[in-house]
């Protein structure tokens, strides 16, 4: 008890820290007390909704891993390995093609892209014999490589001078930020999040076997949908504003069940947090590292999370 | 009547499990036990015939409501994530809380009582995956313990026990049928756990009751021959004046 406690602490006191040095570290260093007007335009039009878009981006993800490795049963599930960001990407470049004019079809499309891929991956891996670790990763990596050759052909009928912003985006970029992508990425993951925390415990009992939740009370197919349709509706919304950012729902809910354990009423809630703080980190570094040039952010995140991938692939 | 895709695997059953009995049922691998327990909890469905539980079909019950009534004791999964022996026995209270909610002092106390009762003390903050075949059977036992259910299906629930653990399986369940006026039906390969405990025994063959009744009814040579297909020798056990039952190689 007294730990959780610790933790949260921890959490809200290093998402505080983190925001302040997201804002503050960057090409332009900021000392928000003083600020020339040059500086306070960088300040709120450029580093104010990049650093909170990243944090409701990772957030997001972090959440939707959290849940849908829950209800998969598999510590692997993730949705960017699922093909289910993929999913998204398709939907954004759809709209971005064919519907430029309204702001909303990204989002939409994107939400769309990618419950059609989680629906996909989902009736790929299951068979008369349940779902295996191998089965479900195999069926992510189908589902992933056939998006990307569509996404490919689709960029290639795009002329040169957007394509290079588009193998950016593709990456996961958050230099595109704007406030209206941060406000809805911010509602979608708090509906999100409370959503699914507010399943937490049924997820316990999935975790462990759906006939065996189902033996104690537990409507399967209800949180299933749940699950599905909300990370496909957080995977979307992050998808549409900042591009694939990879393996944070990996790394993020699996450094949050090493501290508290696996009880999903604290993972998933913690994960939004987590996930937060990770994403606005590795943009710190992505905007630093080779500055005054950028790297993508979701470089970064696979960077770290590629390897913990093979670590759990191994232990599993 | 109970289909797995075109096959009939359970068909032309019929019996009713009154309070306070334990009934055992019996039969070959392959027979539809396992098959006819998960139709009795509502979680496979019925391709024909009617289940009723307390006077009411058992498809109008929600999950919740049939988990407050019915437990099982099934043969239990890994999990590839590391759950606590106290996490895994509260999902035994997850029907008398909010979906949202942590679990109550209560809760816990029961959970920690059913763990003392299965001989699992200590064990509580161990993780699932630590243990010993025998130790997560009992554990699984006590998650059942741990509801309020006034009916238990147990599926093989003595397969990985020592001698003494199968006597404190059946004696707790016998406890609980007698105290809480509670029903149970256990799945069992032994017939003289089965005679021992047993109140009545359902023989089942490819699907369909071969014989159904009282264990000295029910355990002859002939039926269990007829059954098994292997040649047995019945007599009484000295100790408790039961039937015993002993195949002939």
């Amino acid at each position: 008890m007294k730990r959780r406690g610790t933790v949260w602490l921890l959490l809200i006191v290093a998402l505080a820290a983190t925001l302040a040095a997201g804002i503050s570290v960057g090409s332009e260093r900021l000392w928000i007390f003083e600020l020339t007007d040059t500086q306070r335009a960088i300040l709120f039009d450029i580093r104010l909704p990049r650093v909170l878009l990243g944090a409701c981006v990772g957030a997001s993800l972090a959440v939707a891993g959290a849940s849908l490795q829950s209800l998969l049963r598999n510590p692997l599930a993730e949705p960017y390995l699922l093909g289910v960001s993929n999913g998204a990407a398709l939907g954004t470049m759809l709209a971005f093609v064919f519907f430029e004019g309204f702001g909303f079809a990204r989002p939409v499309l994107a939400f769309a892209g990618a419950g059609v891929a989680t629906a996909a991956v989902y009736q790929m891996a299951r068979s008369r014999a349940g779902m295996n670790v191998e089965r479900l990763v195999l069926s992510g990596v189908i589902v992933t490589t056939f998006l990307s050759s569509i996404i490919v052909l689709l960029t290639s009928v795009l002329d040169a001078a957007r394509l290079r912003g588009f193998t950016f985006w593709l990456l996961g970029d958050l230099s595109q930020a704007t406030y209206d992508g941060f406000y809805l990425t911010l509602a979608a993951a708090t509906v999100g999040t409370i959503i699914l925390s507010s399943q937490a415990r049924a997820l316990n009992l999935m975790m462990v076997g759906e006939r065996d939740a189902m033996d104690f009370g537990v409507e399967v197919g209800r949180v299933r949908l749940a699950v599905f349709g909300l990370s496909s509706l957080l995977v979307g919304t992050a998808v549409a504003a900042s591009g694939s950012v990879g393996y944070v729902g990996l790394i993020v809910p699996h450094l949050v069940r090493l501290s508290v354990g696996s009880d999903n009423r604290l993972v998933v809630p913690m994960s939004a947090f987590a996930g937060a703080i990770f994403v606005v980190l590795a943009d710190v570094v992505a905007r630093t590292a080779i500055a005054p040039r950028e790297l993508p952010v979701g470089a970064i995140t696979a960077l770290v999370g590629a390897p913990v991938f093979i670590y759990l692939l191994r232990r599993s | 009547m109970i289909k797995y895709g075109p096959c009939d695997v359970v068909r032309d059953v019929s019996f009713a499990l009154r309070e306070g009995r334990i009934i055992a049922l019996l039969g070959p691998n392959g027979a539809g036990k396992t098959t006819l327990i998960r139709s009795l909890n509502g979680t496979m469905p019925l391709s024909g015939g009617r289940i009723e539980l307390n006077g009411r079909t058992l498809d109008s019950y929600s999950r919740r409501d049939i988990a407050k009534r019915i437990a099982v004791v099934a043969q239990e999964n890994e999990t590839k994530f590391p759950v606590t022996v106290l996490e895994y026995v509260l999902a035994g209270r997850f029907a008398n809380g909010s979906a949202f909610g942590w679990e109550t002092g209560e809760d816990i106390a029961i959970a920690r009582n059913a763990l003392e009762r299965c001989d699992l003390n200590g064990f509580a903050e161990r993780f699932m995956n630590e243990l010993s075949g025998g130790e997560r059977q009992r554990v699984v036992l006590a998650r059942a313990l741990a509801t309020d259910a006034r009916v238990m299906l147990l599926d093989e629930p003595t397969a990985n026990l020592d001698l003494a653990h199968q006597a404190m399986m059946f004696r707790l369940v016998r406890e609980r049928c007698r105290n809480r006026e509670a029903s149970a039906i256990v799945i069992t390969h032994d017939l003289n756990l089965a005679a021992e405990f047993a109140d009545e025994v359902i023989l089942l063959k490819n699907g369909e009751v071969f014989a159904f009744g009282a264990p000295e009814e029910v355990l002859t040579a002939a039926n269990i021959s007829g059954v098994f297909n292997v040649p047995v020798l019945r007599d009484e056990n000295p100790a408790s004046g039961k039937v015993r039952v002993t195949a002939v190689y």
